[in-house]
C-alpha cells in the first residue's frame, strides 16, 4: 500500500521537472521559431547564443561580485544575487548584439539569395566555430553562477520545488507573455507578421524590414540568452549547453508550428514533459533521442504543427 | 641506413595520411551526390557514417559478448552491408523528410545524427556503448608487422574503392537521371512539368549518398580497427562539409581535392598544437582547430561559393561547349 502510493508521488515529479525544462526549450524554441518565420531559414547558431548568453552573465555578474561583494549575496530565498540579475540585464543585450554582428558578417549576404539553403550551412559553421571558441576560452569545465544549496519545499501531491525553480517559472512565463503582447499587440509586431506573411508584400506598404529583421534577431537572441541563464542557474555552464539544446529547440518550434510562439512554448512544454518522464521510465541517458521522436511523430502526422497554417 | 629507415618512417607515414584523407574523400563523394548534384542538405554525415562503420564492425568482428552479432563475416560483405544498411537509414530519413521545406530535412538528419550517437553509447549490448568496437578485421592484417607495406597496401586498396566509387557517381552524374537530379535542384516545377518524380528522384539521391557516405564510415573502421561512439559526433559532418564546399560541391573531383587538402590542414595544425601546448592544455587548443576551420568555411560561402573548382556548366558527353559555357560563366559576375 505504502510502495504503491509512493510510486503514484513519484511519477507527479516529472510534471514539474518537465514544465521547467520545458519553460526553458520553450523559450529557445520562440526564437528559433522567429528566425524561420521572419528570416526564412532555421538558424543551426540558435543554441550557441544561450550558452553565449550564460557566459557573457557569468563573466558579468563575476566581475560585480569582485567590484562588490554584495552582488554576490543570495537574494532572499534564491541562491544567486543581485549581481547576476543586472549581468543577465546586459547578458541579454549582447547576445541580441552577438546575433546582429553574425547576421552583418556573415547571414545577410547569404539571407539576399533567393531559395538557397546555403545559409542554414553558414549557421551550422557559425554553431561549430562559436561554440568551440566559447571552449576555448572558459574551457569545458562546467560552471556555476553560484554554489548555495537549495532546499525543495513540498507544493502537495509529493511535488517538491526549490524557489530557484519557482521564480524562473514565473519569469520564463512573464517573457513569453510579454513576446506575445509584442507581436500581438504593437505596431513593431504587427510588421513582424507582415514580414513573414509576404516581405514583398511588406515592404510595399511601407514596412522597414531591416529593422524588423533587427528586431528578429534581438528578441529571439536575448530570449535564447534567458534560457541560458535558467539552465546556469538550475543545473550548469557548459559550452555544450546550448548545443544540447538545438535539437528540442527544433522539435518544440516545429510542433508548435512555424511563426507561432504560443505554439512554441507549448511545444516546449510537451517535449520538456516528454523528456522528462522518458527520464523516469527509460532512463537518463535516453533523454536526447525524445525530441528526435517527438519530430518523427509531427512530420509523419501533421508537418505544419499545431498552429502552422498549410504550407 | 638510418637515412633509408626516415624516408621508409616518411612514406609510410604519408600513406597512412592519404589513406585516411581518402577515406574521408569516398565520404564526402556521398554527400557531392546528396547535396552538389541534388541540393539536399544532410547535417548528419556523422549519424550515416557510423551506421556504415557500425553495421561493417559488427558483421566482420568474431564471436563475443561485447556487443551483438559478430558473425566474423569477410571484410567486403561488411562493407556490402554497411552501405545497405546507411542507405536503408537514409532512405527512411528522407522518405519522411523530402516532400517537405528544405530545413526540415536539415533538422530530422541533424535529429538522427543526435540519435545514433546515443544508440552508440547507450545500447551497450548491441554496440558495446562508450567502449566501442576494438578486434575489427583490417585488411591486410597479415603485413601490420610492417608499417610501410601495410599502409602501403591499405592505400592501394582504399585509392582503388574511391575509385571505383568516383567512376560510378561520374557516370551517374552524366546519365539522363544525373541531369534530372540537377534539373530538380535547379528548377523544380519545369522537372516535374517534364513528367519527373521530383520526390522519387531525390529520395534514390539521398539513399545513395547515404550508402556511398556508409561505405567511407566502414572502409575508415576496418582501416584503423577499432570504433567508438565519439568518433561520430557533429565535427566530423562538420569536416565533411567544409571538404566538399572548400573542393567545389557538384564537382566529384573537387569532393576528392577538398578531402585531402582540409585534412592536411587538420593533420598539420593538430601536429602543431601538439608541438606548442602542454599536454594540459592540447584538449583547449584542439578547439582553435574548429574555429579556424570554422572561419574558413564561412569565408568561401561568402567570396568564393565555387570552392577551388566549382560545377561544370555541362556534364553532357554529347554537347562540346562545356569549355566556353563554362568560362563565360566565369567571366559574368
Amino acid at each position: 500500500m505504502i510502495s504503491s502510493l509512493n510510486l503514484q508521488l513519484l511519477d507527479l515529479q516529472f510534471l514539474a521537472d518537465g514544465i521547467l525544462a520545458g519553460a526553458m526549450i520553450g523559450l529557445g524554441a520562440i526564437g528559433v521559431t522567429l528566425t524561420y518565420a521572419i528570416l526564412r531559414f532555421s538558424n543551426f547558431a540558435h543554441g550557441e547564443f544561450v550558452s553565449f548568453g550564460a557566459y557573457a552573465t557569468l563573466l558579468g555578474s563575476s566581475l560585480l561580485g569582485a567590484i562588490a561583494g554584495g552582488f554576490t549575496e543570495p537574494i532572499g530565498p534564491f541562491s544567486f544575487g543581485w549581481g547576476v540579475v543586472l549581468a543577465g540585464l546586459v547578458g541579454m543585450l549582447l547576445t541580441g548584439g552577438l546575433a546582429l554582428a553574425l547576421d552583418l558578417v556573415l547571414f545577410r549576404h547569404l539571407r539576399h539569395k533567393a531559395g538557397s539553403i546555403t545559409v542554414v550551412i553558414a549557421s551550422f559553421g557559425a554553431s561549430m566555430a562559436l561554440r568551440s571558441a566559447i571552449e576555448f576560452i572558459f574551457t569545458s569545465r562546467p560552471a556555476y553562477f553560484s554554489r548555495e544549496l537549495q532546499i525543495a519545499m513540498p507544493l502537495g501531491l509529493g511535488v517538491k520545488i526549490t524557489p530557484d525553480q519557482l521564480l524562473l517559472i514565473v519569469i520564463a512565463a512573464l517573457l513569453v507573455t510579454l513576446m506575445h503582447l509584442l507581436l500581438t499587440r504593437t505596431r513593431i509586431g504587427r510588421s513582424m507578421r507582415a514580414v513573414s506573411e509576404n516581405p514583398a508584400l511588406a515592404r510595399v506598404v511601407g514596412v522597414d524590414v531591416a529593422s524588423i529583421v533587427r528586431v528578429t534577431w534581438i528578441t529571439g537572441a536575448a530570449l535564447a540568452c534567458a534560457a541560458g541563464i535558467m539552465v546556469g542557474i538550475l543545473v550548469q555552464i557548459r559550452p555544450h549547453m546550448g548545443f544540447d539544446l538545438l535539437l528540442p529547440f527544433f522539435a518544440a518550434a516545429i510542433l508548435g508550428g512555424i511563426g507561432s510562439v504560443p505554439g512554441a512554448l507549448i511545444g516546449g512544454l510537451v517535449v520538456g514533459i516528454a523528456e522528462a518522464s522518458a527520464v523516469q521510465t527509460i532512463g537518463a541517458e535516453w533523454r536526447g533521442a525524445i525530441a528526435f521522436l517527438i519530430l518523427i511523430a509531427v512530420l509523419l502526422v501533421r508537418p505544419t504543427g499545431i498552429f502552422g497554417k498549410p504550407a | 641506413m638510418t637515412v633509408d629507415l626516415l624516408g621508409q618512417g616518411l612514406v609510410a607515414y604519408g600513406s597512412f595520411f592519404l589513406a585516411t584523407a581518402l577515406s574521408y574523400a569516398i565520404i564526402c563523394l556521398g554527400l557531392n551526390l546528396q547535396w552538389g548534384q541534388t541540393g539536399l542538405f544532410n547535417v548528419g554525415v556523422a549519424g550515416f557514417v557510423a551506421i556504415g562503420a557500425y553495421a561493417s564492425a559488427l558483421v566482420t568482428t568474431p564471436a563475443t559478448s561485447a556487443h551483438l552479432a559478430g558473425y566474423g563475416f569477410p571484410i567486403p560483405i561488411g562493407w556490402l552491408i554497411a552501405m545497405v544498411a546507411a542507405g536503408t537509414a537514409s532512405a527512411f530519413v528522407g522518405a519522411v523528410t523530402l516532400r517537405l521545406r528544405a530545413d526540415y530535412l536539415a533538422i530530422t538528419t541533424f535529429g538522427i545524427a543526435v540519435t545514433i550517437h546515443l544508440v552508440a553509447l547507450n545500447a551497450q549490448r548491441l554496440t558495446g556503448g562508450p567502449f566501442g568496437i576494438g578486434f575489427i578485421p583490417r585488411p591486410f592484417a597479415e603485413l601490420a608487422e610492417t608499417p610501410l607495406a601495410f599502409s602501403l597496401a591499405n592505400l592501394a586498396l582504399i585509392v582503388g574503392v574511391l575509385t571505383i566509387v568516383y567512376l560510378g557517381l561520374e557516370r551517374l552524374a552524366r546519365s539522363p537521371w544525373g541531369r534530372v537530379l540537377r534539373a530538380i535542384r535547379e528548377e523544380e516545377a519545369a522537372a516535374v512539368s517534364l513528367g519527373k518524380n521530383a520526390s522519387l528522384y531525390r529520395l534514390q539521391a539521398f539513399a545513395l549518398g547515404g550508402a556511398v557516405m556508409g561505405l567511407g564510415g566502414a572502409i575508415q573502421a576496418h582501416f584503423i580497427g577499432f570504433i567508438a561512439p565519439d568518433n561520430y559526433q557533429s565535427s566530423l559532418t562538420f569536416q565533411v562539409w567544409t571538404m566538399l564546399i572548400i573542393g567545389g560541391s557538384g564537382n566529384n573531383r573537387g569532393a576528392i581535392l577538398g578531402a585531402v587538402l582540409i585534412w592536411g590542414i587538420w593533420s598539420v595544425s593538430g601536429t602543431g598544437i601538439a608541438a606548442i601546448f602542454p599536454p594540459e592544455q592540447q584538449a583547449r587548443a584542439a578547439a582553435l582547430q574548429i574555429v579556424a576551420i570554422g572561419v574558413l568555411l564561412s569565408a568561401t560561402l561568402l567570396f568564393r561559393p565555387r570552392g577551388l573548382i566549382g560545377e561544370l556548366a555541362t556534364v553532357s558527353r554529347h554537347i562540346d561547349g562545356g569549355a566556353e559555357l563554362e568560362a563565360e560563366r566565369q567571366a559574368s559576375p
